[in-house]
C-alpha cells in the first residue's frame, strides 16, 4: 500500500446508543484522499448518526476515528473544522436576513469583511459556483443557498467534505453543475462522503460506497460496477416492489378545479401564487414538480382552505366553489389533504392515534355527537382500521402519533385519508423521508384512488415518483404554475428546466455570472 | 462525573405524577434550611406551617375556604395554558368580578330573594370576563402579548378598586377606612358547615372543575384547544380557530376567576376592601401547574397550596415570622416544580458526556 493509498479517514467499530437503541452498531469505513465515498441507507438507517460523529456533533459510544493513521477525538464541529472536515447539511444553517458575505464571515473567525467578498468570488469563479456575496440570503433560491454553504465550507481548505442529501433541493441540471464542481474538488485531493438514498446519482458520482442497514455496515461495494436493484435491495434488505400502473381510464369529469389562484406571501420569506390554474379529472393522478420553497406548501394552504380567498370559484370541489371557504367545508364538499409535514401539520405528535383521526375527520366523518361529546369507541374504530389497512407499525396499544417512525406516520396519515374514500386528494411530499418499502405502498394507494375514480393531486420534489405515478405534470416556480402536460410528452430533461424557470441552464448560469462581475 | 439531561424516547407518565410530589419534598427540604437561616428551629417551624392547618376542625375548614378561589381560578387557567394561552392576569380578572358584583351588592341593599344572589354571581363572572376580553381582543386584533398585556391590567384592577373604596363606594360610617358599606345578608354566599366558614362556594368550585375536566377530555371543544395549545399548525388543517380559541380560553379564565373574586367577598369579609385579592390571581397559577394542567387536578393543587396560606397565618402568630416567607415558599414551590416537570421528557444521567 502506498502512502497515497493510505486512508485520510477511517472509522473502526463506531458504536453510538440512544438510550437502548443502537444507531450505528460497529461502524467500520474508510475514505481516501480524493475518493468520493457514498454513504447509502434508508431512513432510520444511521446515516445521519455516523456522519454527526465524524463532524463532531454526537460523539461515539464506543469505537475510534482515525485521521491520516493517528487516533482523533472529535469534540466539536470547531474540532471537525480544524482537522479540515467540512459538512454541508441538509437543512441550510443561513441567516435569511443576511447578505452572502455576512453570513461567511459569521462562521469564519477573525475574518475581515472587506478582503472576503473577493475571496468569496474567486472561490465561487473557480469552482463553478456562480454567487453575488452582496445578495440577501432570503432572496437566493434553494440551490443558490446550497453554493453559499459549500463556498463556506471551501472558503476553510476542507481535505473531506460531507455533503448530507445536497440534491434534493436541486433541478438535475443543478445537480449536473454540483457533481462537476465536486468531481474537480476530488481530482485535486479532496475526499467527498456522498449521503443518499438516489441510487442512479450516487452510481454517476460516487467511486466507492458504504451500505448501512438497521445501524450496521451490510455491505462496501463499487457503485459504478453494481446495479440499482442490487444496492436498493441491500439497502433495504430484501428486493422492493415497483408500483403497478394501468392507464388512465378515459376522460372523467373535472372533479378538482383551480383558476386564477393569487394569494400574497403569507411572510417575508415566503413565496406569493400568481394566477395558478390547474384541473383534475376523475381517474387521474396529476403531479406538480418544483424545487423546494417555489410555492408549494403556500398552495398547499390555499387547496386546504387555511388561508382562503374572496372568491369561492378560485377552488372548486365537483363544481362547488369553495374558495372562500375552510378546510371543514372543503372535506365535506369530498376533498381530503395530506399536508407535507407529518408530524405537528398533518398529526399532533404528542396525541395518540384516535385523536389524529379526530383531527381531520370529526365532522366529516360524524365523529362527534350531539352537543359536542367526542364518540370514542368510534374514533378508536377509525384508527384501528387505518392501523390494520395500511399495515401501520407502532409499538403498545395506544402509542403517541410522535413515537411512530416516519413512514408508518406516513401510512397514516396518507391511510386516514384514503380510507374515507374520497372524491379529491391532494398531497404534498407523500413520501419525503421515507423508506423505500413505505413509500411504495403509498404511492401504489395513491394510483388505486385515482383508478377508482378519484381526482388525486400529488405535489413532489422527487422527479421520479412524479414519473412513475402521474399522468400529467405541471411545474411550480417562483409561485407560478406552468400547464399540466402527460407524463408520454415529457422528460426529466424539460421538466428539469421548468423547474429552473424555463429558461435553458447556460444562460442561468450566465446570467448570475454576470451579475457577480457587476458587484 | 457530572450530571446531564437526556432526551426520553417517549415522555414518562409516571414522572409526571411524582414531580409535583418530588417538588414539594424539595420545597420542605430548601424551606427548613431557609428556617434555620432566619434561627427558627426547622421542625417546629415546618410543623406550623404544614401540619398545624390540619390539626382542628376549624383550620381544615379554612383551608377548603382558602382552597375555593384557587380552585376555581386555577381550574380556568388550566384550560387556558392547555390552549397555549397565557392568562397571567387572573388576579386583575378576580378583582373586576368582585367590583362587578359589588355593584350590584352595593346598589341593591334593599333587595332581598336567591335570585339576586346569582344575579350577583353572574355580575362577578362578567367582570371576570370583561376585564379578559380586553388581552383577547388586543391578542386576536393587533397580535399584542396576552402575557403582558394581562399582567398590566391586574395594576390597573387593583388601583381602581383601590380608588373605588376610597372614594364613591367607600363606607360613610367606616371611620375612613378604605373600605365599602357591609353587603346585605342576600348577598353573602351561604355557610355549609354550622360553626365554621365552610361556604357554598365549594361546591360551585368542584361542579366547575368537573365540568372543565369534561369538557376537555370527551368534548370537540376542548379537543380543539388541546390541538391548538400542542400543534397550531395541526389546528388550522383541523379546521380549528385560533381567534376562536383564544378568546375562549382568556374568557373562561377570566369569568371563572370573576366568579371567584364575587364569591370570595361575598362569603368572607362581606364588603370590598383594598386587599381582597390576597395574591389568589397568582398562587392560582401554581395550583393549575401543580394539578398537572387538569382542572380537576387543580383542586388538589389549590388545597396544597391553602396549606401554605394558613400555615403562613399561623407561622406570623406562633413564630412571629413576616407574612413574605409564604410567598417564598410558594414561589420555590412552583420553581420546583417546573424544574422537576423537565424530568418528564429528560432522564439524569450520571457520566462521560455525549453530545445530545
Amino acid at each position: 500500500m502506498t502512502d497515497a493509498d493510505a486512508p485520510l479517514l477511517e472509522a473502526r467499530g463506531i458504536t453510538r446508543f440512544f438510550g437502548r437503541f443502537a444507531a450505528n452498531r460497529d461502524v467500520s469505513l474508510a475514505i481516501r484522499p480524493g475518493e468520493r465515498h457514498a454513504l447509502l441507507g434508508e431512513n432510520g438507517a444511521g446515516k445521519s448518526t455516523l456522519v454527526k460523529m465524524i463532524y463532531g456533533v454526537l460523539a461515539p459510544s464506543g469505537g475510534e476515528f482515525l485521521w491520516e493513521g493517528q487516533p482523533v477525538a472529535i469534540t466539536s464541529p470547531a474540532a471537525a473544522r480544524a482537522l479540515g472536515i467540512g459538512m454541508v447539511f441538509q437543512h441550510f444553517n443561513l441567516f435569511d436576513a443576511l447578505t452572502v458575505a455576512e453570513n461567511i464571515a459569521l462562521s469564519l473567525r477573525g475574518e475581515r469583511m472587506r478582503g472576503l467578498a473577493a475571496r468569496i468570488t474567486k472561490v465561487s469563479r473557480s469552482y463553478g459556483l456562480a454567487i453575488d456575496p452582496n445578495r440577501a440570503v432570503h432572496s437566493l433560491s434553494a440551490g443558490e443557498k446550497q453554493r453559499v454553504e459549500i463556498i463556506r465550507c471551501l472558503l476553510q481548505n476542507p481535505r473531506l467534505l460531507i455533503m448530507d442529501e445536497p440534491t434534493s433541493v436541486l433541478t438535475p441540471q443543478e445537480a449536473e453543475v454540483l457533481f462537476a464542481t465536486l468531481r474537480r474538488l476530488s481530482g485535486e485531493g479532496c475526499a467527498i462522503l456522498y449521503i443518499s438514498h438516489k441510487l442512479d446519482e450516487v452510481r454517476a458520482l460516487c467511486d466507492a460506497a458504504t451500505v448501512l442497514r438497521a445501524g450496521e455496515v451490510v455491505a462496501q461495494c463499487d457503485p459504478r460496477s453494481a446495479s440499482s436493484a442490487e444496492i436498493a435491495a441491500l439497502m433495504v434488505g430484501r428486493d422492493v416492489a415497483q408500483v403497478g400502473r394501468t392507464a388512465a381510464g378515459g376522460e372523467g369529469p373535472v372533479r378538482l378545479s383551480v383558476r386564477n389562484l393569487s394569494l400574497p406571501a403569507p411572510s417575508q420569506f415566503g413565496t406569493a401564487l400568481h394566477d395558478v390554474s390547474l384541473d383534475v379529472r376523475g381517474g387521474e393522478l396529476v403531479g406538480i414538480a418544483g424545487v423546494a420553497g417555489e410555492g408549494q406548501s403556500e398552495l398547499m394552504q390555499a387547496l386546504i382552505g387555511e388561508r382562503r380567498t374572496p372568491r369561492p370559484e378560485t377552488v372548486s370541489v365537483d363544481g362547488r366553489g369553495v374558495g372562500h371557504l375552510g378546510p371543514d367545508p372543503r372535506r365535506l364538499a369530498g376533498a381530503a389533504f395530506v399536508p407535507e409535514e407529518r408530524a405537528g401539520h398533518a398529526a399532533v405528535p404528542d396525541m395518540g392515534l384516535p385523536d389524529n383521526v379526530l383531527l381531520s375527520h370529526h365532522r366529516v366523518e360524524r365523529l362527534i355527537g350531539p352537543a359536542g361529546w367526542i364518540r370514542r369507541a368510534r374514533t378508536s374504530d377509525w384508527a384501528a382500521r387505518v392501523r390494520e389497512a395500511f399495515d401501520v407499525r407502532a409499538g403498545g396499544a395506544r402509542p403517541r402519533a410522535g413515537a411512530l417512525s416516519g413512514g408508518n406516520l406516513q401510512k397514516f396519515v396518507v391511510g386516514r385519508e384514503i380510507l374515507r374514500d374520497p372524491g379529491v386528494l391532494i398531497v404534498n411530499q407523500p413520501t419525503w423521508g421515507v423508506d423505500p418499502g413505505a413509500a411504495v405502498v403509498i404511492r401504489q394507494a395513491l394510483v388505486d384512488l385515482a383508478r377508482r375514480g378519484a381526482a388525486v393531486l400529488v405535489i413532489s420534489q422527487d422527479l421520479e415518483e412524479l414519473f412513475a405515478i402521474a399522468d400529467r405534470i405541471a411545474v411550480i416556480h417562483a409561485g407560478r404554475l406552468s400547464a399540466a402536460r402527460p407524463v408520454s410528452e415529457l422528460d426529466a430533461e424539460t421538466v428539469g428546466l421548468l423547474m429552473g424557470g424555463a429558461e435553458p441552464g447556460a444562460d442561468r448560469d450566465d446570467r448570475l455570472n454576470a451579475e457577480t462581475v457587476h458587484a | 462525573m457530572m450530571p446531564r439531561l437526556e432526551a426520553r424516547a417517549e415522555p414518562s407518565a409516571w414522572m409526571s405524577i411524582a414531580s409535583p410530589v418530588i417538588a414539594i419534598g424539595l420545597t420542605l427540604v430548601a424551606g427548613a434550611m431557609l428556617l434555620t437561616a432566619l434561627g427558627r428551629d426547622p421542625a417546629e417551624a415546618l410543623w406550623v406551617y404544614f401540619v398545624s392547618p390540619f390539626t382542628d376542625a376549624y383550620s381544615r375548614a379554612e383551608l377548603v375556604v382558602k382552597a375555593v378561589p384557587l380552585a376555581l381560578i386555577g381550574a380556568g387557567l388550566a384550560v387556558s395554558f392547555r390552549a397555549n394561552v397565557w392568562n397571567i392576569g387572573a388576579a386583575g380578572q378576580y378583582v373586576a368580578g368582585a367590583m362587578a358584583g359589588g355593584l350590584v351588592a352595593l346598589g341593591a341593599p334593599e333587595a332581598t330573594g336567591t335570585a339576586w344572589y346569582v344575579l350577583y354571581l353572574a355580575a362577578g363572572a362578567a367582570g371576570g370576563i370583561a376585564w379578559a376580553a380586553i388581552p383577547a381582543f388586543l391578542r386576536t386584533r393587533f397580535n399584542a402579548n396576552e402575557i403582558l398585556v394581562s399582567l398590566m391590567l391586574t395594576y390597573v384592577a387593583v388601583l381602581l378598586l383601590d380608588w373605588a373604596v376610597r372614594g364613591p363606594w367607600r363606607d360613610p360610617l367606616g371611620f375612613g377606612f378604605p373600605q365599602s358599606r357591609d353587603f346585605t345578608q342576600t348577598f353573602h354566599t351561604p355557610v355549609i358547615l354550622e360553626g365554621t366558614r365552610l361556604h357554598a362556594g365549594v361546591l360551585i368550585a368542584v361542579i366547575a372543575a368537573v365540568a372543565l375536566t369534561l369538557m376537555m377530555d370527551r368534548t370537540l371543544r376542548g379537543f380543539e384547544l388541546r390541538v391548538i395549545g400542542a400543534a397550531p399548525r395541526a389546528g388550522a388543517f383541523a379546521g380549528f380557530s385560533q381567534t376562536g380559541a383564544v378568546w375562549f380560553a382568556l374568557l373562561v379564565s377570566g369569568g371563572l376567576a370573576g366568579l371567584a373574586g364575587a364569591i370570595e367577598v361575598s362569603a368572607t369579609v362581606h364588603q370590598l376592601q383594598p386587599d381582597i385579592s390576597a395574591g389568589y390571581g397568582f398562587v392560582a397559577i401554581i395550583a393549575a401547574f401543580l394539578g398537572r394542567l387538569n382542572p380537576a387536578g387543580a383542586l388538589f393543587g389549590a388545597l396544597i397550596l391553602a396549606v401554605s396560606y394558613i400555615g403562613g397565618e399561623n407561622a406570623q402568630i406562633l413564630l412571629k415570622l413576616p407574612k413574605n416567607v409564604t410567598g417564598i415558599f410558594q414561589g420555590m414551590l412552583l420553581f420546583f416544580l417546573l424544574g422537576c416537570d423537565t424530568l418528564i421528557r429528560y432522564r439524569i444521567v450520571w457520566g462521560r458526556r455525549l453530545a445530545p
